[in-house]
């Protein structure tokens, strides 16, 4: 859309970061190549540019990665709490200060815009780290006994959609509470995973505490189904996790899932409506929707629909796509080609369906994967896209009449992990908080995340939560 | 080669971020424990400890107000600034409490590592002492911890710098701004630890250090009606009961002296003393099959 | 381009009495002042560069309301301020003229003279600024002289204190009653002084009342007080004119005065308005700035585009 305004082209520069044409995988402190030695590419979906040429890790090198895992858990849990804590600290301010380059990095792998990388997941990243650091010497008081013990080794398998952040969420308390880790990052999105691995030999950390095993779902299935290993954690597709589910079935493994979810985002009559379209559009659009919590529902209530469409497609036609390395890019690429692929069937099925399809006008560019940012109106519980999750940037738009229907459509899914309550009333906003089976209920706002505050769903969002003192609960023989 | 002659360290106050000196003038001999003497240190007066308390109160809106994870990496900051100048309050500690080098540098490590268990509980005492509370009606209650205000804290007498730091931290963890009366006899580590807050983006007025005669400052700022909560960790029995009875005028939080063996990890109750409990209730109206009643 | 009209007629009986205007200004939807923070902070991210940046920098020039009002104010004062609102860079004539002088109504007549024969308009404050504090009648015969002496725009301020107990209809007939002394010369700005309205809530009703009251312009504040033009209060009446427009089809003008310092900070809120209310606000018809030292800033940075070089207080005027 132009204006007379025209926002000149501000690119971060790829200079800070210096991307090597290639990666081993990381064992016992070192880089080496699989045993194997199959390697894959990684690309930027932006541009399909390769970025570089990673190992991939095969059942072999998952077994000695678990064994390096295994050996340095004696050293590691024996470790008095506040020198893990030490390291934790160093891991958090190294991060810190390397957060551009990882920010840059990211945006190259991942797709999504410098603006999100640099101000939304760097810094979780680090305060995640900062604030697992200060729980390693304080289990007594989390509320688990006087001395709670880790469980071992954690095998750990990570998407491609927030890919350092997800690292941290699982690395931080595990390392924390006294666990060492196997970590498998999504095969798209592997490189800052390795990365962190040099911040790790940065900060002294011992060989074996943390290993990174690049790879594709064959390398997450022989992690999980090791049986050195003690504890699995998964964030991922419902589907995968309902795998994981049956193969640690019958095992002694203890198994945390965040999966996926349809979340409902409520917008009533009394909603402040111009923060109301910003917390839909930031529901559904960040991270171009790839997001499990997103709202990809919006759920109206009827009186106000029609007012409310009309400012939200009114700030739709504000928003930048392009290139992520562009400091004013709001919508970057999709991940890959594959998640494009789906995105497009799904909505095509939407349209299939009958519900009416709308994006505003944008130029997508002529490589890579895009998505124009999309609505469907006039959809029903009925509708795929009001029920399949769709990890893209589409929102499926439903109406209700009273706050009893809201809850009731807002429930009714096989998912729970997030919702969204719009009111200028507190006692609206509690009672249906009350009543959502989600996770996470956001009022008033969308996508706020602390590392303080836990997060995970209820049904088949999967169980178990990440962040706070709850989270740590996952990692600890309790 | 010949011997080069040091540059001494005038001693200042630590008050509001800057470095005065006491309004009165006045110093006092500083000795280390075989009598030679090391500094004069400034011998403040009641109009000290009245500047100190409006400067610890000026700060307290702000800092009481920043984010729990910023106060924790301000306290990090603290431990980071602490560990370059390790070599120097290995000295400092030395000189003061009379101890052997290695003695001394298993003080100052874990003093360190005191300013870096206290970094970490910033974001996190909440969760542990606050809560939602399953009250037996259509409400939303929740309980959560407040700093009190301003702290006045008598520092210990004999650990000069671990007990030092073990009093004044967790007092601004949560929030609280300080008014310290360093050890009377071994004041030095006290002022300089001010030349590390100074470097350590803590605001000034989070933290002030005043030296000098315990009695005479402790007083005033235990009957001061803008000082909160005191902590008499510094006062033998005797001063401790007239400063209790003091600072009952306007009901200060009081934390009586105890011995402490400022080595052992310690648990929360420093940070719970300067803590106030607010709880919070809200209608959550329900939602009945008959339709809503909210 | 859209007109200023009357837009009384559609509000007739929203201002029947003091109820019916405190039912429609509280019934409009609310603010949640996290969420407006969030939004301009989060649009304050935007990075303007190179053509983008001469653009919006030669833009904020031309929406300057080049502004002195002071106690100590003299002719000669207002006569510097008027000769650099038509030239503000003695190095470089191609540069912009500001949109207006500013000035006290007794100023009026020296800065019509120092201005004349340039584009640059004449705004006077009137009605007992800053505070407000007078009779009707008083702060009439402020406008009068003001635009008699040949005020092009007369900035007001609305009575604070009724506004603040409620008495709306009070707020809403002194509007009027200013808009009717200005007459046809001169358009008319309307002064919220929103650091002592205090809440967005008020910020947003108050700028629904000058509307429907017949504001050509809705203005922050009067720069006299501690908290003036902030990025979410100057969001929140974007927000306003840009929804007035969307429902009466009349357009008014926003300024935010007071606090704007750098070409950073005016390129931020020039951004708010091409993503708020969008490019038909970016014009000095539509927009301006209420500053001094901005001017000052924006040419420094307008003089490093131009020649690569960080510029420094010698090659701008003190004026």
């Amino acid at each position: 859309m132009a204006s007379a305004f025209d926002y000149a082209p501000a690119p971060e520069s790829r200079a800070v970061v210096d991307i090597a044409p290639s990666y081993g995988l990381f064992i016992d402190g070192e880089f080496t190549e699989a045993a194997a030695g199959k390697v894959f590419k990684t690309v930027s979906p932006s541009t399909e540019e390769v970025l570089s040429e990673v190992a991939q890790a095969g059942a072999e090198d998952v077994d000695r990665a678990v064994q390096a895992a295994r050996k340095a858990f004696e050293k590691w849990s024996a470790l008095p709490g506040s020198e893990r804590a030490k390291y934790l600290f160093r891991i958090a301010r190294i991060i810190q200060e390397r957060s551009r380059e990882l920010a840059v990095l990211e945006t190259l792998d991942n797709g999504k815009p410098i603006k999100e990388t640099r101000d939304a997941d760097l810094p979780l990243v680090a305060a995640h780290f900062f604030y697992y650091a200060g729980w390693a010497d304080k289990l007594g008081h989390a509320g688990f006994g006087t001395d709670p013990k880790p469980l071992g080794v954690a095998g750990q398998v990570i998407p491609w959609n927030f890919p350092l952040l997800m690292l941290a969420w699982k690395i931080a308390p595990a390392l924390a509470t006294g666990n060492t880790v196997v970590l498998k990052p999504a095969e798209t999105t592997p490189l800052s995973a390795l990365f962190f691995a040099d911040i790790c030999r940065q900060a002294g950390l011992p060989r074996g505490v943390v290993n990174i095993l690049p790879g594709y779902g064959d390398t997450g299935a022989a992690l999980v189904a090791h049986p050195d290993v003690n504890k699995v954690a998964f964030t991922g597709s419902t589907n995968v996790g309902k795998e994981i589910a049956r193969t640690v079935a019958g095992t002694r493994k203890k198994l945390t899932l965040e999966l996926g979810g349809k979340g409902a985002n409520i917008v009533f009559d009394d909603a402040p409506i111009d923060q109301a379209v910003e917390g839909v559009v930031n529901g559904i659009f960040f991270n171009q929707g790839q997001v499990c919590c997103a709202g990809s529902r919006l759920l109206v209530q009827e009186s106000i629909h029609d007012e409310l469409l009309d400012s939200l497609k009114r700030r739709l036609s504000t928003l930048r796509l392009g290139d992520p390395l562009d400091k004013n890019t709001d919508i970057g690429a999709i991940n890959s080609a594959e998640q494009l692929a789906r995105i497009t069937a799904l909505a095509e099925q939407g349209e299939a369906e009958g519900a009416e399809r709308w994006s505003p006008a944008c130029e997508l560019p002529g490589s890579g994967y895009w998505f124009a940012p999309t609505l469907f109106t006039n959809v029903t519980q009925a509708h795929t896209v009001a029920r399949d999750e769709i990890f893209g940037p589409v929102l499926s738009v439903l109406t209700f009449r009273t706050p009893d229907e809201a809850v009731a459509k807002a429930n009714n899914t096989a998912y729970g992990l997030s919702a969204g309550i719009w009111s200028e009333k507190g006692s609206r906003i509690l009672a249906v908080a009350g009543k959502l089976r989600a996770g996470v209920v956001w009022s008033n706002t969308f996508n706020k995340f602390d590392p303080t505050s836990p997060f995970g769903g209820f049904k088949e969002s999967g169980f178990g939560r990440e962040g706070g003192r709850h989270g740590l609960e996952a990692y600890l023989d309790v | 080669m010949s011997d080069r002659l040091s540059v001494f360290k005038t001693y200042k106050l630590y008050v509001g971020g800057k470095f005065p000196r006491s309004e009165s003038g006045r110093v006092y001999d500083v000795t280390d424990a075989k009598g030679k003497w090391l500094a004069n240190a400034p011998q403040s007066s009641r109009k000290d400890a009245r500047d100190a308390v409006v400067a610890a109160r000026k700060a307290f809106g702000g800092w009481s107000g920043a984010t729990a994870y910023n106060r924790g990496q301000v306290l990090y900051r603290v431990a980071e600034m602490l560990e370059g100048r390790r070599e120097q309050f290995v000295r400092e500690v030395a000189d003061a409490e009379g101890l052997s080098k290695s003695k001394a540098a298993a003080v100052v490590d874990a003093t360190i590592d005191r300013w870096v268990w206290y970094a970490g509980w910033t974001d996190k005492i909440a969760q542990v002492v606050g809560g939602a509370n399953p009250v037996a009606g259509p409400f939303f209650n929740l309980s959560s911890p407040e700093p009190t205000g301003v702290v006045a804290v008598l520092a210990p007498r004999e650990s000069s710098f671990l007990g030092l730091v073990s009093v004044v931290a967790p007092v601004i963890a949560t929030g609280n701004t300080a008014v310290v009366i360093a050890s009377e006899k071994a004041p030095l580590p006290a002022l300089s630890l001010g030349e590390v807050l100074a470097t350590s983006d803590v605001p000034g007025g989070v933290v002030n250090i005043l030296s000098g005669r315990t009695a005479e400052i402790a007083a005033p700022l235990a009957a001061h009606q803008d000082v909160n909560a005191i902590d008499l960790a510094g006062a033998d029995e005797v001063l401790a009961k007239e400063l209790e009875i003091a600072a009952a005028d306007n009901l200060k939080r009081v934390l009586r002296p105890q011995p402490v063996d400022y080595f052992e990890t310690p648990g929360t109750d420093r940070l719970t003393a300067f803590l106030e409990t607010k709880t919070v209730w809200h209608p959550t109206g329900s939602l009945g099959a008959s339709g809503s009643s909210y | 381009m859209p007109t200023t009209a009357s837009p009384a007629q559609p509000f007739a009986d929203v201002t029947a009495s003091d109820s019916t205007l405190r039912r429609f200004l509280h019934g409009l939807p609310g603010v949640d002042a996290v969420g407006l923070e969030a939004r301009a902070a989060s649009l304050g991210t935007r990075s303007i560069k190179t053509t983008a940046k001469a653009y919006a920098i030669d833009l904020a020039i031309s929406m300057v309301d080049l502004t002195t009002l002071e106690g100590a104010d003299t002719p000669g004062k207002v006569r510097a301020l008027g000769a650099k609102a038509v030239h503000p860079d003695p190095t470089d004539r191609a540069t912009p003229a500001t949109a207006a002088v500013c000035v006290y109504p007794d100023m009026v007549a020296t800065a019509k003279e120092a201005v004349a024969g340039s584009g640059v308009k004449v705004a006077s404050v009137a009605t007992a600024f800053p505070a407000g504090r007078a009779a009707l009648g008083v702060k009439l015969a402020d406008v009068r002289d003001a635009v008699a002496a040949g005020a092009d725009e007369i900035d007001m301020v609305i009575d604070r204190g009724a506004f603040l107990s409620g008495k709306y209809l009070k707020v809403y007939d002194e509007i009027v009653a200013v808009k009717e002394a200005c007459g046809t010369s001169a358009r008319l700005k309307v002064i919220f002084e929103t650091g002592e309205l205090s809440t967005y809530d008020n910020i947003r009703r108050a700028s629904w009342l000058g509307m429907i009251a017949g504001a050509d312009f809705i203005k922050t504040s009067t720069g006299k007080v501690a908290v003036n033009a902030t990025p979410a209060n100057t969001l929140l009446m974007l927000e306003a004119v840009r929804d007035f427009r969307a429902q009466t089809g009349v357009q008014i003008g926003v300024k935010p005065a007071g606090g704007i310092r750098t070409t950073k900070d005016a390129i931020k809120f020039l951004v708010l308005v091409n993503e708020t209310a969008g490019e038909d606000w970016l014009d000095n018809h539509w927009f301006r700035f209420g500053a001094s030292s901005l001017l000052n800033d924006l040419l420094m940075q307008r003089q490093k585009l131009a020649t690569g070089r960080y510029s420094g207080p010698d090659y701008v005027t003190v004026d």
